[in-house]
């Protein structure tokens, strides 16, 4: 990799170790019950009116049974509600390009990738969504489903840290605050610096124009930046344009790229910080951080280097792929000149340790090693560092499996901050993490023996079982995005997916808030000498190695038959 | 559940209201107001005509303009359907493409059968619409440029010069030339 290389991803970091413990500190606040930032002046007039429209007791908390009841209900609420928008945009204002309403499987796996904050996306955004399907379907669920997200993931923390407790917070005010307080305003301010570099928001119709040499061009308009912003903000990552974050209107310049990489980690790696503070014990907060920033560095750096390293079988064709002062060299095909290869790697590598998906370069078209870091973060199950929310409450499952194993392992009886974690909630432990890969695995062996979802590959052989691997296992973990060439605008594809996601959501949800209600409801036991310690750098290595074992011992095969045969049968 | 579900809704409208239709709203008024050309997407003009936008490369084929890179958008440059080729490292039909590629770029640039050719000249972008192409590509193109339009190379590399982006902060991104505004100069300055 190239110094140039070495030096964005040190200022990428630079500004993650400013953002982490700001942001994190605030997030406690805003979800710790006391005082918040700017609570008289803004925030509680709106979200009173919010509460009295939706008659709801912002001062009542909630069992975790009814907290997951009322998520379901408001997930359900908006996968119809998107479902009908989409279905009959044809009839609604804001078109100004007479878009026409979707069909029913494509407005089911479309409604059911945004409400579950995956983002797939079967359809090209420029050729098929009014103006107001974007905005008021699509972005509001970028918005909702990152929120359900965070309310998850404090609903967790809560239960990890209160004592003999019934209820695990108040779900309806957990999200309302999360819009208020977090998503929206870092949405205003990035929505504002993308449009000054070049990113577009207007409502324009699409543009014809007669280019220099006399061709036509037609130029799309649309409100694009301020769905960019909360895209990567809220780890959504479903492109107004079909080119997602390689679009020049969506991302201009190396710069808005740096940006948006790092909007796509603030918050959580953030959350990190967050739960030392609610939890009163810092080092328990950043033991979660180091874990979750190595899982996200080593990745990321693999997929900058393999990307400069570049294709050998264009070099044969007479390519010259070296790194000079005049060109970026690396592996170009499906990147833009204005990122180059390391940016291409260092997006690619975050979309996919953050549930987001969007993309800035094809993944389909990396290198068979550079090409696997994003399939193999995805197969980790988003924790590193996760979705909003979700790579939190994720992490902190994994964190539960970390300590039951080490006690299994020293003859100790497993505790996490004091809490004892027995039989239940290892059960539900298990359900959490053995649900996605059976079902991904599942699904993606169905398919590959299915004429039907076969046709639907853009690559042969090895290339296509990653193809077809990669869409299950994006869909399974929420993250949303493709090996792109395998055609997804099909039944087989709309319906297994939209299942895949659904699955991938809630009922790793459900086990989560369950999970947290059998916490909330015990006693901490003081520390003993007999005590494993969760708080430094031997269980930081613990719960890292855990992620990557678990994940290992469950999709290596896969992997192996996937990337590795390509690469190793390909002679690359 | 019903209770549950009369909640949802409300709060599913008042969102909607609040992120769907407020700040997309205010966020457009904001933008036109604070940066108007670039909110309406960086469109340039020639002659009071609109050419194109320059943020958005556009498909050029007569040999004394520079050329963009392959596009996979559409028949190409088509932003409409902006995307990649999606093929896969190993695939034939990328491997033949680029073969076809390097030797049509090295017939129109005089280069030699075994002289290497930049590799953003023969692979596409992500996008399919990328405006920019690399200096080294920019460089090789400068001559048949000058030769086309009977100008001093020197002239044609001194606008490639001015018309190289740096990157960003110094160390963001990569050194690009936008093809569409350096061709506008290269007709300007005739």
């Amino acid at each position: 990799m190239t110094a140039a290389g070495w030096l964005q991803l040190l200022v990428l970091i630079a500004l993650l170790g400013i953002s982490t413990p700001l942001l994190g500190r605030y997030m406690a606040r805003v979800f710790g019950g006391t005082t918040a930032p700017g609570d008289r002046v803004v925030f509680l007039p709106v979200e009173r009116l919010v509460y009295r429209l939706c008659r709801v007791d912002p001062d009542s908390e909630q069992r975790w049974s009814v907290y997951g009841i009322s998520l379901l209900a408001f997930s359900l609420v908006s996968v119809l509600f998107l479902y009908a928008l989409l279905r009959l945009q044809g009839h609604l204002p804001f078109n100004p390009d007479g878009q026409k309403g979707l069909g029913s499987a494509l407005s089911f796996n479309t409604a059911v990738s945004f409400v579950t904050n995956t983002n797939w996306q079967n359809y090209s955004g420029e050729s098929t969504m009014s103006h107001l399907a974007q905005m008021a379907g699509l972005a509001v669920q970028n918005f909702m489903s990152a929120a359900v997200g965070l309310a998850v993931a404090v609903a967790l923390i809560r239960g990890l840290v209160r004592r003999r407790s019934a209820t695990i917070g108040n779900f309806w005010v957990d999200i309302t605050r999360s819009v208020t307080r977090v998503l929206l305003p870092m949405s205003i301010v990035f929505t504002l610096v993308l449009v000054s570099q070049g990113a577009a928001q207007n409502f324009h119709a699409t543009r014809p124009v007669t280019t220099i040499e006399g061709g036509t061009q037609s130029i799309p308009g649309g409100p694009l930046a301020s769905q960019e912003a909360i895209k990567e903000l809220g780890t959504n990552g479903g492109g107004f344009y079909n080119a997602n974050s390689a679009h020049p209107f969506e991302n201009p310049n190396p710069f808005t790229n740096l940006l948006e990489v790092w909007a796509l980690l603030a918050i959580p790696f953030a959350l990190t910080f967050t739960f030392g503070v609610m939890a009163k014990d810092a080092k328990q907060g950043w033991t979660v951080l180091v874990a979750m920033f190595a899982l996200w560095l080593i990745p990321a750096v693999a997929a900058m280097a393999f990307e400069t390293g570049g294709n050998k079988k264009l070099t044969t064709l007479g390519a010259d792929q070296h790194v000079t002062a005049t060109q970026p060299g690396g592996n170009m095909e499906g990147k833009e000149s204005r990122f180059g290869p390391a940016a291409s790697g260092l997006f690619a590598a975050s979309t996919t340790g953050t549930s987001t998906g969007a993309v800035n370069a094809s993944h389909d078209s990396f290198t068979p090693l550079g090409g696997s870091v994003p399939l193999v973060n995805i197969m980790l199950g988003e924790v590193s560092p996760g979705g909003v929310g979700s790579g939190l409450y994720g992490m902190l499952i994994f964190a539960l499996l970390s300590v039951f194993i080490a006690g299994l392992m020293v003859g100790r009886t497993p505790e996490f901050l004091g809490k004892k974690i027995q039989a239940a909630e290892m059960k539900l432990v298990v359900l959490y993490i053995l649900f996605v890969p059976v079902m991904v695995l599942s699904f993606a062996g169905i398919s590959v023996v299915l004429r039907t979802a076969l046709g639907s590959l853009g690559n042969a052989d090895a290339h296509g079982l990653t193809e077809m691997t990669y869409a299950f296992t994006s869909a399974g973990n929420n993250n949303g995005s493709a090996f792109a060439g395998l055609a997804g605008n099909t039944q087989w594809f709309n319906t297994t997916l939209g299942l895949a996601m659904l699955v991938g959501r809630f009922l790793l949800i459900v086990p989560a808030l369950a999970i947290a209600g059998s916490l909330a409801r015990k006693q901490p036991a003081p520390a003993s000498a007999g005590t494993f310690p969760t708080n430094g750098p031997l269980f930081a290595g613990l719960l890292a190695s855990v992620v990557v074992v678990v994940v290992g011992l469950t999709y290596f095969p896969v992997v192996a038959l996937g990337p590795v045969v390509e690469h190793l049968v390909g002679k690359f | 559940m019903r209770r549950q579900l009369l909640s949802g809704l409300g709060l599913l409208l008042a969102m909607t209201v609040l992120t769907g239709l407020a700040y997309p709203l205010a966020m457009t008024g904001l933008s036109q107001a604070a940066f108007h050309d670039r909110a309406n997407g960086s469109l340039l003009t020639r002659g009071g005509a609109v050419i194109g936008s320059a943020r958005l490369g556009q498909a050029f084929t007569r040999p004394e303009y520079f050329q963009p890179r392959p596009s996979a958008a559409g028949d190409g440059y088509d932003a409409l359907a902006s995307g990649a080729s999606n093929l896969g490292p190993g695939s034939e039909k990328l491997l033949d493409e680029v073969a076809q590629r390097v030797a049509t770029y090295r017939r129109a640039n005089g280069l030699g059968p075994a002289d290497p050719v930049p590799v953003d000249a023969v692979t596409a972008s992500g996008s399919g619409l990328d405006p920019d192409i690399s200096v080294a590509n920019a460089r090789i193109q400068a001559v048949r440029v000058a030769a086309q339009r009977d100008m001093p190379v020197d002239a044609v590399l001194r606008l490639v010069d001015s018309h190289t982006q740096s990157r960003s902060l110094g160390v963001l991104g990569e050194k690009t030339v936008n093809v569409l505004q350096l061709n506008l100069a290269l007709d300007g300055s005739r």
